[in-house]
């Protein structure tokens, strides 16, 4: 089952590493108990204690155990393995499913087990009492086991799969209350975008498979790392394709419009997927067809860089001007991912891979701090919240911790990734695009500050009676914020960079560039501008005004009517894709078919009639009707007689059955 | 002409003349009486060919248990007890007396073509060595038909019970 | 011992059992009859069994599968006819006539 060809490229690398024995060998468990988990919460979930609840936790919980133990393996050796099992094959392609084990899926199967068994406990007590509580946790088991089938393929086919069954859970969860209609069109929304997208990678998966050969992601890998040339034709476009995916799923400009809106889901789901999980999907597929990008693909990089630059830029300011806290969190979300994608455009894989590992887990919190406050309030907008940091201190704590790690100050998580991101941009000589990410890294400590400030200082300005949460759901902040805090201790240049090991496990075709030490430039315009961003905020909000004005003191009308209406992308995609779509071109097809198909069938049809006249008279009245009525009037005849033997009775007919059988005996018997 | 062929004769002849009795009585309680000994003397016919158990399972579920739920059949579709001259289709008779004596007919003519001179040769007691072969080399045809008998019951059951949603009254 | 009695007693069963289904009125008697049928057959099975002395006892291991089948086919039949004669307040097999054109 092990796939000899993974072992030969992995065996060029320097690195070490085993083949993770017996364990990696059971990683199929991870990625299958979720499916039957759903299928018992589905049938059994009703009846028992917590409705459901404790199945999908005890299935997260194993998987958060086997995939630390995995995490572990992957520190202290290194391991690397594939398997297969072939089901069949459609020509000469094979259909093959498996799993990867290794540190890249590793790292991800960690991820998505310590987010989602936080997130599992979270929503135990958040969706309490809510609709459909079974059901919500049914989607959230199958949203998990979607998830690993995505991270755990090692066939482009088996991605396919788990991508568009991430896509579907997230449908699912989005429109959760699906009872308000602008709940469903945001669930809608998301999956329509997210399938446009879907087209780009799917055709890139053919257009690789069919240069290729083959399915299997080392394999591609491995030829486009060895100069194939008939892969290195379509490099280009399979790259820029593939990339179309990875823009609907990791919402990057100008694809990200599904994002903001799928907010309308329940919080756990918007910490879950739209912060650590799902959207990382794109960042994902980019990282493990990195080697593909660098040896072949290195122009489609330039247009990654590109819009991840674009993105993490334009989505920073739309944040600014949000008034729904989770929104504000949202457009950060997709700003980050700008950063990783840019990051990868700029060929820095660790730092990306790095980016998506420490915002996961802030990002995560950030999230379920703001449900918290949600929860406290009932309401999404800042304009009621205000004066919350007295009423709920633990999540305020764990909320300010979230937003320096965001913001990047050291030495929390996000200081350090985002360092990276910036060194790798200034270090590859884009200098445009490393001011617009320091740019951005200002808009974020700005956006940031601004939320705390408007959520958690000044009075309260709601009607409600604000009330820290349950333990339940402020403990999973508290262990979220300790990852906040320590997760990028593992990859500090110069002091100890583990994590750039876990994540090249398949090292040797990757060429990228990693800082040994830090590179003070970057890091001190990132910093300084971080820094900057928190104090621009806290003036405006907290000293020159009060957090109860609200924006009032820095808002400058055009910039604001622009931002608020999104760039008028919405409306640009209803102006002129969708309602051209729905009215225009249906009109055009409309009077297409009236004037030329219809005038085309009209002249068809008067000739038919005339020649038809010609036929009936002539030869259907006189011969064949004649032949027909007799035939049938005959039949009718012989029917009336023979229904006479339909009596009904049974024993009659078994009299019929018995006589034939004796005649045909008899006909044995004396004839033969 | 031996001992054993003269009573094999006599029971033949006893097990064809209550068979008929069985399809030609006028009263449903003679012809359940009947079927029991067509069946007892099936079982005595069983023995003679050396299969003991054969004959022990013929009495057991034939005559022991469905007989027992021929009757109950009869009592409960109230079928009427004692002389009826309603019982029969005489329509059918002559017919169905045709049809029956020629595949009788077409039966024995085979039977002494095919079997004239085989000799059955008895070979005592085969209980044990039968109870071997049934548990080992057709045990899973065994499992099956327990199984079907299975099925078997709860279908009767489901069809039997007096269920509101079943019985629909408009079309009594 | 000859086969041949054997034989030609089970093939009159045989026809009885056939006279009985079709010339009986009542669903019962008629099943009644179907249970003689089976046993001619069963018969058949032990003779032959008998007579060609099978090491397998197959003949007799068949009609003991049949003897079950036939059980439960007594069962199921009675559960029907009751359920006929719950509907239709007869138990005659002439009254039922709903296959008729």
């Amino acid at each position: 089952m092990v796939n000899s060809n993974l072992i030969t490229f992995l065996a060029e690398g320097k690195v070490t590493y085993t083949d993770g024995g017996a364990f990696a060998e059971y990683t199929w468990l991870i990625v299958v108990l979720p499916f039957i988990a759903a299928l018992l919460i589905t049938f059994f979930g009703k009846y028992l204690p917590l409705k459901g609840a404790e199945i999908a936790l005890a299935t997260i919980g194993f998987i958060f155990a086997f995939s630390s133990y995995l995490l572990y393996l992957n520190v202290t050796e290194g391991v690397a393995s594939e398997f297969f099992i072939n089901v069949g094959s459609i020509g000469s392609f094979d259909l093959e499913f498996g799993w990867v084990v290794d540190g890249l899926s590793i790292m991800m199967y960690f991820v998505v087990g310590t987010v989602a068994s936080l997130v599992f406990i979270y929503a135990t007590n958040y969706m309490q009492g809510e609709v459909r509580y079974t059901f919500f946790f049914t989607s959230l088991t199958l949203f998990a086991g979607s998830m690993l089938v995505l991270v755990s393929s090692p066939t482009l086919l088996q991605l396919l799969i788990g991508w568009e069954l991430v896509g579907v859970c997230s449908y699912l969860l989005i429109g959760h209350y699906w009872e308000k209609k602008e709940n469903s069109s945001a669930a809608m929304k998301a999956f329509i975008t997210n399938k446009i997208a879907d087209v780009g990678l799917m055709i890139g998966i053919i257009v690789l498979a069919l240069s290729t050969g083959t399915m299997r992601i080392s394999e591609i890998l491995y030829q486009s790392t060895h100069d194939y040339e008939s892969l290195k034709s379509v490099a280009y476009l399979a790259g820029v394709l593939l990339f179309i995916g990875a823009m609907g799923k990791s919402a990057q400009f100008p694809l990200h419009v599904w994002l903001p809106d799928a907010m309308a889901g329940p919080t756990p789901v918007s910490a879950l997927m739209h912060a650590a999980t799902m959207v990382t999907a794109g960042v994902y597929l980019l990282a493990r067809m990195f080697p593909f990008y660098e040896g072949m693909a290195s122009e489609a990089l330039d247009v990654v860089l590109l819009f991840g630059v674009i993105t993490l830029f334009a989505a920073g300011m739309i944040a600014i001007v949000q008034d729904d806290l989770k929104k504000v969190l949202a457009y950060s979300t997709v700003s980050q991912l700008g950063y990783m994608v840019a990051a990868i455009g700029s060929g820095a894989y660790t730092a990306a891979l790095f980016h998506l590992w420490t915002h996961a887990f802030f990002k995560a919190l950030l999230f379920l701090g703001a449900g918290s406050v949600i929860h406290a309030v009932h309401t999404n907008s800042m304009k009621e919240m205000g004066g919350l940091k007295k009423e709920m201190p633990r999540t305020y704590t764990t909320f300010i911790l979230g937003t320096i790690a965001l913001t990047g100050l050291p030495p929390l998580a996000g200081f350090f990734s985002k360092d990276e991101i910036l060194a790798s941009l200034n270090h590859g000589g884009y200098n445009t695009y490393f001011a617009i990410a320091v740019a951005g890294a200002f808009i974020t400590a700005f956006y940031m500050t601004r939320a705390v400030v408007l959520t958690f200082f000044g009075e309260y300005r709601g009607n409600g009676h604000p009330h820290e949460s349950d333990s339940m759901m402020t403990t999973p902040l508290i262990v979220l914020a300790g990852f906040a805090v320590t997760a990028g201790w593992v990859n500090i240049p110069g002091i100890y960079t583990g994590f750039t090991d876990w994540v090249t496990t398949r090292k040797n075709p990757i060429v990228e560039y990693h800082p040994e030490s830090f590179d003070y430039f970057a890091l001190t315009s990132g910093l300084l501008a971080g820094l900057a961003g928190i104090g621009l905020a806290y003036y405006v909000y907290q000293i020159l005004g009060r957090p109860e004005d609200g924006d009032e003191k820095i808002k400058v009308e055009p910039i604001w009517n622009l931002l608020e209406n999104k760039y008028y992308l919405d409306d640009f995609y209803f102006k002129y894709i969708i309602n051209p779509t729905k009215s225009t071109l249906a009109n055009t097809v409309d009077r297409f078919n009236t004037n030329i198909l219809d005038k085309a069938v009209n002249l068809f049809g008067v000739a038919a009639i005339f020649l038809g006249n010609i036929v009936y008279n002539k030869f259907d009245q006189g011969g064949i009707d004649k032949a027909l009525n007799i035939s049938s009037s005959s039949t009718d005849a012989l029917g009336a007689r023979v229904k006479l033997l339909q009596t009904g009775k049974a024993q009659q007919y078994i009299m019929y059955f018995l006589s034939g059988v004796i005649v045909i005996s008899l006909l044995i018997l004396l004839v033969l | 002409m031996e001992a054993l062929d003269i009573i094999s004769y006599f029971l033949l002849l006893g097990l064809l003349l209550v068979s008929v009795k069985v399809v030609t009585t006028s009263n449903v309680i003679h012809a359940a009486i009947s079927l029991v000994f067509t069946l007892a003397i099936t079982a005595a016919t069983f023995l003679l060919l050396s299969a003991e158990f054969v004959a022990l399972v013929i009495v057991l579920v034939y005559i022991g248990a469905v007989i027992v739920l021929f009757l109950f059949g009869i009592m409960i579709t109230r079928a009427p007890l004692g002389q009826n001259a309603e019982l029969d289709n005489d329509k059918n008779k002559s017919l169905a007396l045709v049809v029956s004596l020629s595949i009788f007919v077409i039966f024995s003519y085979v039977m002494f073509n095919t079997f004239d001179s085989q000799i059955i040769v008895t070979t005592g007691t085969s209980t044990e060595l039968l109870g071997e072969i049934l548990l080992s080399r057709f045990v899973f045809p065994f499992e099956v038909v327990s199984f079907v008998l299975l099925a078997a019951l709860i279908g009767g059951i489901t069809l039997a019970r007096q269920d509101n949603a079943l019985v629909d009254e408009n079309q009594i | 011992m000859s086969a041949q009695p054997f034989l030609i007693a089970a093939a009159g069963l045989f026809s009885i059992g056939i006279y009985g289904i079709l010339v009986r009125r009542n669903v019962v008697m008629v099943l009644l009859s179907i249970e003689l049928i089976l046993n001619a057959v069963n018969i058949n099975f032990v003779v032959f069994n008998a007579m060609l002395g099978d090491a397998l006892l197959q003949g007799q291991i068949f009609t003991i599968f049949i003897i079950t089948i036939a059980a439960a086919e007594v069962g199921i039949g009675l559960a029907i006819v009751l359920m006929l004669f719950r509907n239709r307040k007869t138990a005659n097999i002439d009254e039922f006539d709903l296959l008729k054109w």
